[in-house]
């Protein structure tokens, strides 16, 4: 098997991520499948650095994690927060600027 | 140049569960099960780090991912309401289809153009892993990416600070202490006394089941109002309650019966006895 068969892995699983996020609208599932995505690129770093035979791309998956981990902390609050005057976690309410 | 056997066989059972769990993600109703879905992925994604030779990588998607940011959108799913399911009506005609049509599109265009570069050849991490996994890692980290590596402190202490701001709430008046509340109660004439406790039964007793009035009827107040507000409420159904009041209704003719057939003197023993029907009369 070629490395590369965990590329085509990644695409599919950014693809459904993405899918998803365009699809659902409960806003904590939307998250989620954002987070789908940024660990497909994870993968695809990870293997891009096997490919190549350095670390690098590690280091970039490294750093991805720690930008998700800061992400979720400030998506998670604003849901929170969004809840608490809307009494709802779907996108759809966000309309307060909608005519 | 190819990877072993058994990475390959590990490699099409696991992508599998992966595809899977992302699926799932993306089509279970309910936030809880996707929040499963992407931990059984991400658990996965951690097997594939480390069979890559990522062994740090690995190690940190399992405690971080799937430990710490999983176990936090559990925790924010448990706050916001378990049941708070998608409304399944589109708000937009169409957009459903047209979004999955994007995705099939972008999805084609992605694995055609990995399939159009040349990544016929690879590498290996024999070289770069020589001197340890995370040896090697810490040396980048502290030298080439050192700047990167303090502005993701930078980031991270920002991004706690803006969490606590986030969900912080000013007080923009004094509590009100019990007396007052007490008083408060009185004055509007509301509930005084302490609310009733839910219904017990036979067969349940939880918070979520309400009590019935003597006429048989639910009584809302006794379930507590956010399980209310969430319309979680569980329903002691129209079919029991109607056999409840036929029941007290039998009882309470037989209780007449007996009164007619005994004197007053009798009474208590009557209540008694009609209890014991009530028990076991169906």
């Amino acid at each position: 098997m070629n490395p590369v068969n965990y590329l085509y892995l990644a695409a599919l699983l950014f693809t459904i991520g993405g899918a998803g996020v365009m699809i659902r609208r409960n806003a904590i599932i939307v998250f989620m499948c954002v987070e789908l995505m940024l660990n497909a690129c994870n993968l695809a770093f990870v293997t891009f650095a096997r490919l190549h035979g350095n670390l690098d791309g590690q280091i970039f998956a490294f750093f991805t994690m720690v930008v998700a981990a800061a992400e979720v902390v400030v998506g998670l609050a604003i849901i929170v927060t969004f809840f608490r005057s809307r009494h709802s976690a779907s996108v759809d309410d966000a309309s307060l600027m909608k005519l | 140049m190819s990877t072993s056997t058994g990475e390959a066989i590990q490699f099409w059972i696991l992508a599998v569960v992966a595809v899977l769990g992302a699926i799932g993600t993306v089509s279970m109703k309910k936030a809880v099960h996707s929040a499963l879905s992407l931990a059984g992925t991400m658990i996965v994604l951690a097997v594939f780090y480390l069979a890559q030779g990522a062994y740090f990588l690995g190690v940190v998607q399992i405690v971080v991912y799937t430990g710490a940011i999983m176990m936090l959108f559990l925790f924010v799913v448990m706050l916001v309401g378990i049941t708070a399911a998608d409304s399944l009506k589109e708000t937009i005609k169409g957009q459903r289809w047209a979004a999955a049509l994007c995705g099939l599109g972008f999805g084609i265009l992605l694995i055609a153009g990995l399939a159009n570069a040349s990544l016929h050849s690879f590498a290996g991490l024999g070289a770069a892993n020589s001197g340890g996994n995370v040896e090697g890692l810490a040396r980048l980290i502290f030298t080439t990416y050192v700047w990167a590596f303090e502005l993701t402190g930078a980031l991270l202490i920002t991004a706690a600070v803006g969490a606590m701001v986030l969900t912080h709430r000013e007080r923009t008046q004094r509590a009100a202490t019990q007396r007052e509340l007490s008083e408060q109660r009185v004055r509007e004439g509301a509930q005084v006394t302490p609310l009733p406790a839910p219904g017990v039964y036979a067969r349940h007793n939880a918070v979520d089941i309400p009590g019935l009035l003597p006429d048989g009827t639910a009584s809302e107040l006794t379930v507590n109002p956010t399980l209310r507000a969430r319309g979680q409420i569980r329903d002691v159904s129209g079919e029991r309650l109607a056999q409840l009041a036929e029941l007290e209704q039998r009882s309470e003719n037989w209780l007449e019966r007996d009164e007619h057939e005994r004197d007053g003197g009798h009474r208590a023993n009557g209540v008694n006895s009609a209890n014991g029907s009530n028990g076991g009369g169906q």
